[in-house]
């Protein structure tokens, strides 16, 4: 039948630039474009790269702030808009579809001139109240600050799904045996949305460690590691960099099997 | 969260003499929605403003933002004309091109497979996880000098370019965004009652008859969700023609990153940013608008 073998062609197509990748970083060449077989060198020579490893540091420890306070963040909106009237609500709604619309270059430019402008106006104030003042710069907290914006309306959309999904009469249930609001939220609530935010939160982390364009505007002197990954390719592409992108890969696809493992262990999560 | 259930939909409005136990409720509201507004104002609305000030504005003489009102910058998008004919012809064009690949694909794994159907949906959705400037590069080797065009040489046919090319640039659209198209038209599909391509196969259709009246339009939601997501990313997107088109093709979004970091021509920047930004709310509006007439009841499937 057609349809299958168009569909296993698919597959090829999804994953031979990927398999490629992984094939040359075993390279024992110099040269990024042509094989030679076969070595582990550049492994070596890219985990003992300071510089991708500071990268590696910074776009870690970015996704994670960003994705805990994102997470942070919509879910306590969701809650808040349970709790307010449709005026308030379709406010929120409209903001949270222009966060998730506005193309990520337009926020980066954006966020890049409204911080340099208020950066511009504060910084002297800063300077006039105590001198030792650090002064404020791009770097590490505009970056998550950036991403959390696109991340949090991502799990407002995620968990408000569940939210609404959520059945009703468990609550009033719980009420009517007089459990108190907080104790309704953490025994009954809770365990049944915590799929979901957990699905945002991996969402959030995922997509912070692989932006690139939000954080080539708003990072400053510091570079992530897709920066560093979009500069050095610029340059040429080394077995290096396919080193790093390999290690890249399978951590990924170590994280997706890990998170298959939980789905299924849970069932009904 | 005072007595009543945390899930009360609205404060109620009110209510005479409940005023100390509203207040505390009240507060807790606010303090629930005060990060998610201060984020939306700070990182979004403000500035999202200050560049709309800026187009207005004039380049100060090392660059950056000089004041003033004048519509100059607007005026002059002529001389981007390239990035965006471009942008608006491959946009569209990569965005048709995912969805006509996608389509048999998410039928074949809605409709046909029946073992191992969520291994080969998790084999879709895995590259999409992983990082998508690994992905694009990798087109790098496939279409550069020393790929596709040494093997097509080596049969004979020689002098074949594609890396740099909108070719190039389309291969790496379809591939980048494949998955996120994949998957909505997949929900839609994977919904649809068998029972009805069974009876209309007894009343005489022909499979593509059924295909056509049946399937095609009850997937019509899927469609309309996949197209507007690859659409609304392509609009914006950077590093594909970054990567695959060598600076000959490039995008809307490959002439501002030019303006910001290199020429630092903010206002000019920002002027093609609102333009981009207009360009595609108008682009989408039409889109919905001609979605929902003729696409029926397609309207729960958008997002």
């Amino acid at each position: 039948m057609w349809l299958r073998s168009y569909s296993t062609s698919l597959y090829l197509f999804l994953y031979a630039p990927i398999a490629l990748i992984m094939v040359f970083a075993f390279n024992a060449g110099r040269s990024g474009l042509s094989f030679q077989c076969c070595s582990v060198q550049w492994f070596g020579r890219a985990f003992g790269n300071p510089f991708i490893m500071e990268a590696l540091g910074n776009s870690a420890l970015i996704a994670l702030c960003s994705a805990l306070l994102s997470t942070l963040f919509g879910t306590l909106a969701v809650f808040g808009l349970q709790r307010v009237g449709g005026r308030v609500r379709r406010f929120f709604d409209a903001l949270t579809y222009c966060a998730i619309i506005v193309p990520g270059i337009v926020i980066g430019i954006a966020t890049l001139i409204a911080f340099i402008t208020l950066f511009d106006l504060l910084n002297p104030l800063l300077q006039a109240i105590d001198p030792a003042l650090p002064r404020l710069r791009m770097g590490f907290g505009t970056v998550v600050a950036a991403h959390s914006l696109f991340t949090m309306a991502l799990v407002m959309v995620i968990v408000r799904t569940r939210v609404e999904a959520l059945d009703k009469a468990l609550l009033e249930a719980s009420a009517d045996l007089y459990a108190p609001p907080l104790s309704t939220f953490f025994r009954v609530i809770l365990p049944q949305i915590a799929p979901a935010i957990l699905a945002g939160f991996l969402l959030a982390f995922t997509f912070s460690f692989d932006d690139f364009i939000i954080a080539f505007f708003v990072a400053g002197s510091e570079t992530t590691l897709p920066i560093y990954i979009f500069s050095s390719i610029r340059r040429g592409i080394t077995p290096e960099i396919n080193a790093l992108s390999t290690v890249i890969i399978a951590a990924s696809l170590a994280l997706l099997v890990a998170s298959r493992y939980l789905q299924n262990r849970q069932p009904g999560a | 969260m005072r007595g009543d259930s945390p899930m009360n939909t609205a404060v109620n409005a009110s209510p005479a003499g409940v005023a100390p136990a509203l207040g505390l409720g009240r507060r807790i509201t606010w303090l629930l929605l005060l990060p998610s507004t201060l984020w939306f104002l700070l990182l979004l609305l403000m500035p999202l403003l200050v560049i709309l000030v800026f187009s207005f504005g004039e380049r100060s003489s090392v660059g950056g933002y000089g004041g003033g009102f004048t519509l100059d910058n607007y005026l002059a998008l002529g001389s981007r004309a390239g990035a965006f004919s471009n942008t608006l012809v491959l946009a569209p064009l990569g965005t048709l091109v995912c969805l006509l690949v996608a389509y048999p694909l998410a039928y074949f794994l809605a409709v046909k497979v029946r073992r191992n159907r969520s291994l080969l949906l998790t084999l879709v959705i895995v590259p999409f996880w992983t990082s998508f400037l690994i992905r694009t590069y990798a087109w790098i080797f496939i279409l550069g000098g020393k790929g596709i065009p040494a093997l097509l040489a080596s049969l004979g046919l020689e002098g074949v370019r594609l890396i740099n090319t909108p070719t190039a640039v389309l291969v790496g659209i379809v591939y980048g965004y494949l998955p996120l198209m994949v998957f909505p038209l997949y929900v839609s599909l994977e919904k649809l009652d068998k029972r009805l391509l069974e009876a209309s196969g007894d009343l005489g259709a022909s499979r593509f008859e059924t295909f056509r009246r049946v399937t095609l339009p009850l997937s019509a939601p899927g469609m309309i969700t996949g197209v507007m997501l690859v659409f609304i990313l392509l609009m914006g997107e950077f590093l594909i023609p970054a990567i695959l088109g060598g600076g000959k093709v490039f995008f809307v979004g490959n002439a501002l990153v030019d303006l910001f970091l290199q020429s630092r021509n903010w206002p000019f920047g920002s002027a093609l940013a609102m333009t981009l930004v207009a360009l595609m709310l108008a682009i989408i509006l039409v889109y919905l608008k001609l979605a929902a007439r003729f696409g029926g009841a397609s309207r729960d499937g958008v997002l």
